[in-house]
């Protein structure tokens, strides 16, 4: 098969009907409600301030002991911004290693274009069975129920996935996607699917999950992971895992084909050391994964194993277009989930209230990437700003920035709420005009009086109810600082 | 001292609103350490909600008339590590298209300080009477922690504080769920995030709560007087008032 070539200028209106059609959302409630019901389930507060918890202290230890960190964070970044700047090189580069090594290199623009290329590879390969490594590309494109629609059985093989997959869920992380469930309701869920007690106990269920999985292995005539890296100048796929399951998945099936957005491709070996030493450390607080697996090129001549094709899938979705775009920083991600961990809104919310394929903060800025910026005109504001997330970025994307950013772009594409609009503007003017702005102390405290006990205010009507519902209200202060000004003056 | 330091106080909207008594204490203080406080007329707000939110031509005419009135002051403090911030980081940037103003939002950025940096970082202050006795914990406000890296200044002032115990709070650094506009948009987010900064306030067995973010403790303080805490949120300030 012929590669594509690497089309660059192509990168029109990625969003067809098609993906509107698998990616309509099953959810009516609007992003506050999911929030808001979110904070009310028991067992997702439980779960994740478990995992976060865990995962928060594990990366804080590691890199307090790996003086080095920090200068290789700012490695890393420079290398992501240098294949940004020349990302048409290193592409071609990499397609032309890839297919050295007997492999093949597709180039999708779209979700639906990746889908089509990797549904016409399963098709040729006359696929039934196809086992999955985990991929956050392939979630984003909604593969598995593109590939279940045209008659192919997909098992997940990483335990998370699995889990999730047994659900029928979605991930609500980027690398633990089953965090929102505790140990007993996945043993509930087994019990269900097995027909037989399960035990809420980490070795039983991975256990029987293995005993499943092994089988899939064995039978599957293709298998399909995403790519934490690419390396341009060796042609080499890179996997990070923790179960082994890539592995398997990359060397027992017929056909092997990787997913990966365009933006994870780097240069060379080198720059791999520099990644691999910041991301298992930024993700689990391990100084390495389990597994670090290289796939270059399929099964040679002289070989007793591995797949007989190899596909790399690039993948554009509305990601080159963000390199001259507000969202260019956002590309230097590694999908390490460290922003999800310390977020102090994905704590309370978890994934799913995200309502999209990426959570978090970081998944704010893909959503926006992916769907456009009035696909985020609520989730934009899913932050406290409090810069958190930009403090443990192992390429230190600033993302608090660009969500004011993209919150600057709501109001001036207008996609902002106008009573919203019209309030902020009418403080800005107010506040421009300090003469006008000294009577609204007296306005207020004309309006709090019927509200007011002991100084505070425990109740108030309507929108002020958002805060008083749980939070008390100081009562504005009989006297500002500025009317008290005058006496204070005379003091000195 | 041989010539008075001057300082200006930029009150903040909040703490002009709702802590006047945060202002009084500010000025009374750095009077005891032979600083020479005056008040700018004309202010009104640094802008950061709206900036925050997204407004942000907004936010540059806020900016761009809260310049000028600091122009005689010598040094500038703030009461709130957000507000402080707001001038220091974007005051600058959000006047770069105009090279007079840009300039001299780069000259007040410098002239800038939060409260407990102006007393260790400028003033070399320590050592300070107490207003209170007891224990008291500290939580690190966001954009005085994260924004202008500060953590030690106010550490520094409360450690020396006689008759105090500093305890540290269990994930001080965490983020206590004001967030401006943010605690409205999505209350039950916001009172999540609250909840548990409560909790772990609550597990320091502190009586004082201190911050240096009106923000911030006006979400602490309504949690905790909403839970019928025995637990004070207080600026830091308040601590250091009338203790001469």
């Amino acid at each position: 098969m012929a590669p594509a070539k690497p089309a660059l200028e192509r990168s029109g209106p990625h969003l067809r009907e098609e993906d509107t059609l698998l990616s309509a959302p099953v959810e009516s409630r609007s992003f506050p409600e999911r929030a808001a019901g979110a904070t009310r389930d028991r067992f997702l507060q439980q779960a994740l301030t478990i995992a976060t918890t865990r995962f928060v202290a594990s990366r804080d230890e590691v890199f307090a002991a790996f003086p080095q960190g920090d200068a290789l964070r700012d490695r890393a970044r420079q290398i992501k911004e240098a294949v940004l700047q020349r990302l048409d090189h290193y592409l071609e580069q990499l397609t032309a290693n890839v297919e050295r090594a007997g492999g093949h290199v597709h180039f999708a623009t779209t979700a639906e274009e990746a889908r089509a290329i990797i549904l016409d590879i399963a098709r040729r390969n006359q696929v039934k069975l196809i086992v999955k490594g985990k991929s956050m590309a392939a979630e984003e494109i909604h593969l598995n129920e593109a590939l279940e629609h045209a008659g192919m059985a997909v098992a997940e093989t990483d335990l998370g996935e699995y889990i999730i997959q047994l659900a029928h869920e979605r991930p609500s992380h980027i690398i633990a996607p089953a965090i929102h469930k505790t140990k007993a309701q996945i043993a509930d869920l087994f019990a269900r699917e097995l027909r037989r007690e399960v035990a809420a106990d980490p070795e039983v269920i991975t256990r029987l999950a293995r005993g499943t999985l092994r089988e899939k292995f064995l039978q599957a005539d293709m298998g399909i992971t995403g790519a934490n890296f690419a390396v341009a100048d060796t042609g080499t796929i890179v996997l990070v895992t923790n179960e082994g399951n890539g592995r398997m998945v990359t060397s027992l099936p017929r056909v092997h084909v990787a997913l990966m957005g365009v933006e994870k491709v780097i240069p060379s070996m080198t720059d791999l050391v520099i990644f691999l030493q910041i991301l298992a450390r930024s993700a689990t607080g391990q100084k390495l994964s389990s597994y670090t697996t290289l796939v270059r090129g399929p099964r040679r001549p002289t070989e007793l194993e591995g797949p007989q094709e190899l596909h790399l899938v690039l993948m554009d979705n509305g990601r080159v277009r963000q390199l001259a775009g507000t969202l260019r920083e956002a590309l230097y991600c590694l999908r390490c989930g460290a922003c999800l961990n310390v977020c102090p809104v994905y704590r309370q919310i978890g994934g799913h209230a995200y309502g999209d394929t990426y959570p978090g903060p970081i998944g704010i800025l893909m959503t926006a990437m992916l769907r456009g910026t009035p696909a985020v005109k609520d989730l934009a504001h899913a932050s406290s700003l409090c810069g958190a997330c930009a403090e443990v970025c192992p390429v230190r994307i600033d993302i608090p920035r660009m969500l004011i950013e993209l919150r600057e772009h709501l109001d001036r594409e207008k996609i902002a709420p106008w009573p919203e609009r019209l309030l902020f503007k009418a403080c800005g003017w107010l506040l421009g005009r300090p003469a006008l702005y000294r009577l609204a102390a007296p306005l207020a405290r004309l309006g709090q009086a019927p509200f007011v006990r002991d100084g505070r205010i425990r109740s108030l009507p309507s929108f002020f109810g958002r805060w008083t519902r749980t939070r008390d209200l100081p009562a504005v202060a009989a006297r500002t600082f500025g009317e008290r000004w005058a006496a204070l003056a005379r003091e000195a | 001292m041989t010539s008075k330091l001057r300082v200006s106080l930029m009150v903040t909207c909040l703490g002009d609103m709702f802590y006047p008594e945060v202002g009084v204490a500010i000025v009374r203080l750095l009077r005891r350490l032979g600083v020479a406080v005056d008040f700018p007329a004309g202010q009104t707000c640094c802008g950061l909600p709206l900036f925050n939110s997204g407004y942000h031509r907004e936010a540059r005419e806020v900016a761009r008339r809260t310049v000028p009135l600091f122009r005689e002051s010598e040094h500038v403090v703030v009461p709130s590590g957000s507000c402080a911030w707001m001038v220091k980081q974007e005051y600058p940037g959000l006047l770069a298209d105009d090279a007079g103003a840009h300039r001299e939002a780069q000259s007040l950025a410098a002239r800038t300080w939060e409260l407990s940096q102006l007393l260790v970082r400028k003033l070399g202050v320590t050592r300070l009477p107490s207003r209170v006795k007891g224990r008291v914990t500290y939580h690190d406000s966001c954009h005085l922690l994260r924004g202008l890296g500060e953590a030690e200044s106010p550490r520094t002032v409360l450690r020396n504080l006689e008759g105090v115990e500093l305890v540290e709070l269990p994930g001080a650094d965490q983020c206590c769920g004001f967030g401006g506009s943010f605690a409205v948009r999505l209350p039950e987010v916001s009172t999540s995030i609250l909840d548990k900064k409560l909790a772990s306030v609550e597990s320091t067995g502190a009586e004082c709560l201190v911050a240096c973010d009106a923000g911030c403790l006006m979400q602490m303080g309504g949690g905790l007087a909403r839970r019928g805490s025995r637990v004070k949120a207080v600026h830091l300030a308040q601590l250091l008032e009338d203790g001469a």
